[in-house]
């Protein structure tokens, strides 16, 4: 007997993001910290202790040092972590412990905005983070500009790629505790096997290919391009895939809070 | 006549669970409407059908005679919804809790903040302004949240148990506020457990149960109407009494280890009663609503 539900998207998902703008502003310091301190620690563990092991390595027909080699990846995972944290704990705190969305749901905003406007802050959040990330690589020359800077709106398509999917997450599982399992099974296999800390032309064919349907994959290898100064036409596959990838779970995003909060 | 709320046959399903089932009433401008019944009446059910928050199942629901499914977003620009869990942010001060919710309805900043100081000058929370949501009282954070509603100047306030969990200090204060706001001409839809506070401020209510509306009106023609005037109530009757009232047919309820007598001039029957049947353990008190809501929807726990 339901009818179905109509959904409704229009420019005010925009007070949503302004609403989580506004409380970020409030603790912007220690949201400061993390991507201006990780890429250095890394740095300094791989470059100064494991890079001596390594040596060079070969990257496409280019001989380039470990760190050189991993900087891209550090950024790539930086984008994916700031808006799969966002739209997972972050929004299920506000979706179930501080009830801000029933709050907002009594005003004239409808739930696909709410959402909309917390999956569009998840991707603000991933190209802040890369902002601040990416200044402090640049210091050690690790990224090659102009082409560097294409990183920063390709921070906000990936944002919006892991963003979608931790909505999915949140629409689903029953308690906070449950964001374990999607770590466990989807983000850090992501973090290990996406040509993030070694080329995937190392793995075995098999393996090969299911790293290539990650996200997180094509976003390296973006990223690296452009760190490297690289740039080419072949890159807007990578670019597409993120594309479809978002459009396939933005809406499934929407749908599982939909299912999840109108009753 | 205009109704503010208009509901006809409805109903709200959750799955085979019927939590509203066809209930019609209408809310006229300018009165405060009560919702009373047990947990799981479906009172909660059908305020969230009003704002548009719960889609509805069946019938008919108009708010400011507009469709609630197609004009909701309308509809909402008119409403304040005080909900019965505090959603305040508890990331931001009290004052900009009551700004960005103004930027929720388009007010612009310069206006949201005058009508923010004045919203909290009406709540007596001027100097706790700067303060953490989450450093106020309970009865602080319910004003907070009455305010909050208040924003957009809305023509219907919608409250869901406004003073569940309020000491008493703070339950009459906020009731102080909802008078004056009824006195301004505000129309209010609000649901409680506390029968004192459904008289003091209802002008008409309806008591539900199991999605159903089982009586509407005034509180004293409702306290008239179904228990009368007057109760007599025993502690540990005897069968003497209660044989007595079963002879005499007067209305009353027998719950074991308790008697309730109902009547309209009971003073004379209140002597006979003590003088024959009991010594201390019995008092002749003003029927309440509440006596009309238990003989209603019965003494079991709903849990």
């Amino acid at each position: 007997m339901n009818r179905i539900p109509r959904w409704s998207i229009s420019w005010r998902f925009i007070r949503v993001w302004q609403r989580n703008l506004r409380v970020y502003q409030r603790i912007w310091k220690i949201n400061f910290l993390p991507p201006l301190l990780e890429p250095v620690l890394y740095i300094v563990a791989f470059g100064l202790g494991f890079g001596g092991l390594i040596g060079k390595i070969s990257y496409q027909h280019l001989e380039i040092s470990y760190v050189a080699f991993i900087t891209p990846a550090l950024l790539a995972i930086n984008i994916m972590n700031n808006a799969f944290f966002e739209n997972t704990y972050a929004s299920f705190v506000r979706m179930y412990y501080q009830k801000t969305f029933d709050a907002l749901l009594a005003t004239p905003l409808s739930l696909e905005e709410v959402i909309t406007g917390e999956i569009i802050w998840g991707a603000t959040k991933s190209v802040i983070a890369t902002v601040i990330m990416q200044a402090a690589l640049s210091l050690f020359g690790l990224i090659a500009y102009p082409h560097g800077l294409l990183i920063i709106p390709l921070a906000f398509l990936g944002g919006i790629a892991f963003g979608s999917i931790g909505m999915l997450c949140t629409g689903i599982v029953p308690s906070i505790d449950m964001f374990n399992l999607p770590l466990f099974l989807f983000i850090t296999p992501m973090f290990l096997f996406s040509g993030t800390f070694f080329p995937i032309d190392n793995l075995p064919q098999w393996a090969k290919s299911l790293s290539l349907l990650f996200p997180l994959t094509h976003l390296v290898h973006i990223v690296r391009q452009l760190s490297l100064g690289i740039i080419h036409a072949g890159l807007l596959w990578q670019v597409g895939y993120l594309i479809v990838f978002s459009l396939i779970f933005f809406p499934l995003g929407l749908f599982a809070m939909h299912q999840r909060l109108i009753k | 006549m205009q109704y503010i709320i208009e509901a006809r046959n409805l109903t709200k399903q959750f799955g085979d669970f019927v939590a509203v089932d066809s209930i019609s009433f209408h809310v006229l401008p300018g009165e405060c409407f009560g919702l009373l019944g047990p947990n799981g009446a479906g009172k909660t059910s059908t305020i969230r059908m009003t704002y548009g928050f719960s889609p509805i199942t069946d019938g008919h629901l108009e708010v400011f005679s507009r469709n609630i499914t197609n004009d909701w977003r309308a509809i909402r620009y008119r409403i304040g919804v005080c909900q019965q869990e505090n959603n305040l942010d508890p990331d931001l001060t009290v004052q900009q809790n009551l700004e960005l919710f103004a930027h929720y309805f388009d007010i612009p900043g310069k206006e949201a903040r005058s009508k923010a100081e004045e919203l909290l000058h009406f709540i007596a929370l001027d100097h706790r302004k700067a303060a953490r949501v989450t450093e106020l009282s309970g009865g602080m954070m319910r004003r907070l949240m009455i305010a909050r509603a208040l924003i957009n100047d809305p023509q219907l306030l919608i409250l869901d148990e406004p003073t569940t969990g309020l000491d008493p200090q703070s339950r009459h204060q906020v009731w102080q506020k909802l008078e004056e706001l009824r006195s301004k001409g505000l129309s209010i839809l609000l649901t409680t457990h506390y029968m004192e506070e459904a008289s003091r401020l209802c002008d008409r209510l309806i008591i539900m149960d199991h999605g159903k509306i089982l009586v509407q009106g005034k509180p004293s023609d409702l306290v008239a109407q179904h228990v009368d005037r007057h109760v007599i109530e025993v502690a540990k009757p005897s069968a003497e009494l209660r044989a007595f009232l079963l002879s005499q047919h007067l209305k009353h309820d027998d719950l074991g280890h308790r008697l309730l007598v109902y009547g309209k001039e009971s003073d004379q029957l209140f002597h006979t009663i003590s003088n024959c049947y009991c010594r201390d353990d019995c008092m002749l008190r003003m029927a309440t609503l509440e006596d009309v809501f238990l003989r209603l929807t019965g003494r079991e726990l709903r849990e």
